[in-house]
């Protein structure tokens, strides 16, 4: 029971975007860039974006901390390349509704791609906040070219 | 360190039939418990103190004139005689209750350091300090003009001396200090850091947090003015702490906090404080909490603080050679049990301590992972946090070899993914 349970925290999925994490070149000339702190922890997750003609046309993503974030974070800056900003707004919204024990449907899933499999963490309670912390620096970085 | 070196004499198996809670399953196995440097479990007299309390006595104390009310205040007060004399004061008085280590701390930051710190004066710490110890120390020396202190910690885990006497000098005011770390283990040399710090007349405080509970402290041998530390990881109850304090360094400090209880006479123009203690504990105070912590000490009293020592320097010993078998860990602290508490932290660098938290936490083993609150300490080591493994007087060898067993499979399986 409880191995089976850590298998499905660290999945294969999970494991893969930490040994080999997307996106994880900083980007130069960013039109911005967030950096979120885990205070408890000290996880960190950076997050800098490029848009242009309202859809993000580039993404980088650099976690330091668990295993949870870094995959977190990889998986996140995977999903968010080439989306139209209020399409992530909803994917961004849909993830935090997966990581709030919400099932999804098939669809749904599907638009989240790899985040889809951190449903794991919702076994570890303590945990699910690794799987957000990159949510938020994306969301404070988004906030600063909303509008423009 | 004074022990000899007999062999450890607890009955570690009758010790552990007094704690209830170790007998219980997680995830469908035993606990094993070595997360007591951020508490410790509570001995079955422990838990009975409190519900004896609560059901046979519960009443204010230094109030009423009735039975219970009078019955609590003994009891209350005995407890305080039972603290003091467990850490050498020379009287109760010198015995003032806080919620923890922390507030004990701060009672000394707001009331000693706001009418002694002068500006130009200097306050000095260690590197190795618990946030606890360097956050108050920090705000008090900004407020009042003086300047903050480190005495360095050294890449071996312990306090680096050599400039001590250029960092402790004729400015110094107070030498605040951790006795044994709660991140590291290091034991600290506090008796010839007191001594430095008289030479130049500063006072001294020692942080005993991770030293009372398991080492017989006593403070006309560390000749401290203050000694800090927590109930709740020395068996009692959460939200009960001491501040010792020498009578007559106490007697020339201001309340820290007011209002009822710690004053002496009201009147619409002022207020005289209380005698000591009183004058320090505003309020209704945790009476509970003290009694129990009462019963706590009479349990370490019956056990023995050598006789815990010992167990704990042969347990740690044991757990630096199982663990040295792993050649991924990277052991920090001093490399001799005897200059520890019983506390080994360590790092893995392909697997990050949250994960091999959560691991282990599966396998039922409960040990710390992050930054322990000294933050700079980790900074130091270059390491944004650590797993800590810390024993007290139950623990045993063959909980120490689960956590090696589990930690060789937990490298193995983030190892293979």
């Amino acid at each position: 029971m409880a191995k089976s349970d850590l298998d499905d925290l660290y999945g294969k999925t999970v494991l893969e975007h930490c040994r080999s994490p997307r996106n994880h070149d900083r980007l130069v000339d960013a039109d911005a860039t967030a950096h979120t702190v885990n205070a408890f922890c000290g996880d960190e997750s950076d997050v800098q974006i490029s848009v242009d003609g309202g859809r993000v046309v580039g993404v980088g993503a650099q976690a330091a901390g668990c295993s949870v974030n870094l995959a977190a974070t990889s998986m996140l800056a995977q999903a968010a390349e080439g989306v139209h900003l209020d399409d992530l707004s909803s994917l961004i919204d849909l993830f935090r509704r997966q990581m709030k024990g919400e099932a999804l449907s098939e669809g749904d899933r599907s638009r989240l791609g790899d985040l889809a499999t951190l449903t794991g963490v919702l076994n570890f309670p303590v945990r699910i906040k690794c799987t957000l912390l990159s949510v938020s620096a994306l969301e404070e970085a988004l906030a600063t070219v909303d509008g423009s | 360190m004074t022990e000899t070196t007999q062999q450890a004499s607890l009955d570690v198996s009758k010790i552990r039939d007094d704690f209830p809670i170790l007998s219980r399953k997680v995830y469908g196995k035993s606990l094993v418990y070595l997360d007591n440097a951020a508490t410790s479990q509570k001995p079955r007299q422990v838990i009975s103190a409190l519900t004896e309390y609560y059901e046979g006595y519960n009443a204010n104390v230094h109030r009423g004139v009735h039975a219970l009310s009078m019955e609590a205040t003994d009891r209350y007060e005995e407890a305080r005689e039972k603290v003091a004399r467990f850490i050498g004061a020379r009287q109760s008085e010198e015995v003032i209750w806080t919620r923890n280590t922390t507030e004990a701390i701060n009672l000394v930051t707001g009331s000693w350091a706001r009418s002694n710190l002068q500006p130009g004066d200097e306050v000095v710490v260690t590197e190795m300090e618990h946030h606890s110890n360097m956050v108050p120390w920090q705000m008090v020396t900004q407020e009042r003009g003086a300047t903050l202190r480190y005495l360095r910690l050294g890449d071996d885990g312990k306090l680096d001396l050599d400039d001590i006497d250029t960092i402790i000098n004729d400015r110094t005011k107070m030498v605040s200090i951790v006795h044994a770390s709660n991140s590291l283990g290091t034991i600290n040399p506090v008796k010839e850091i007191t001594a430095r710090a008289r030479a130049v007349g500063a006072a001294v405080m020692i942080d005993g947090a991770q030293s009372v509970p398991h080492m017989s402290v006593d403070v006309q041998d560390l000749d401290c003015d203050f000694l800090a530390f927590s109930g709740h990881k020395m068996l009692g109850p959460t939200g009960i702490g001491v501040l010792y304090a020498k009578r007559e360094v106490l007697e020339t400090m201001e309340p820290f906090l007011t209002g009822g209880e710690m004053v002496l006479s009201v009147t619409l123009d002022g207020a005289d404080w209380n005698d000591l203690p009183m004058r320090f504990e505003a309020g209704t105070p945790n009476i509970a909490d003290a009694i129990a912590l009462g019963a706590a000490v009479d349990y370490l009293d019956s056990t023995g603080m050598d006789n815990i020592r010992r167990h704990e320097v042969q347990l740690t010993g044991y757990a630096l050679s199982r663990l040295r078998e792993i050649e991924e860990l990277v052991i920090f602290g001093a490399e001799a049990a005897e200059d520890r508490g019983g506390v080994v932290s360590f790092h893995t660098p392909d697997v990050h301590p949250h994960d091999l938290g959560t691991y282990l936490d599966q396998q039922g083993i409960a040990v710390r992972t992050g930054h322990h609150c000294t933050m700079p300490v980790m900074r130091k080591l270059g390491v944004p946090a650590t797993t800590r493994a810390s024993f007290y007087l139950y623990n045993t060898e063959e909980e120490v070899d689960q956590l090696v067993d589990s930690l060789k499979s937990a490298l193995r399986y983030f190892g293979h993914g």
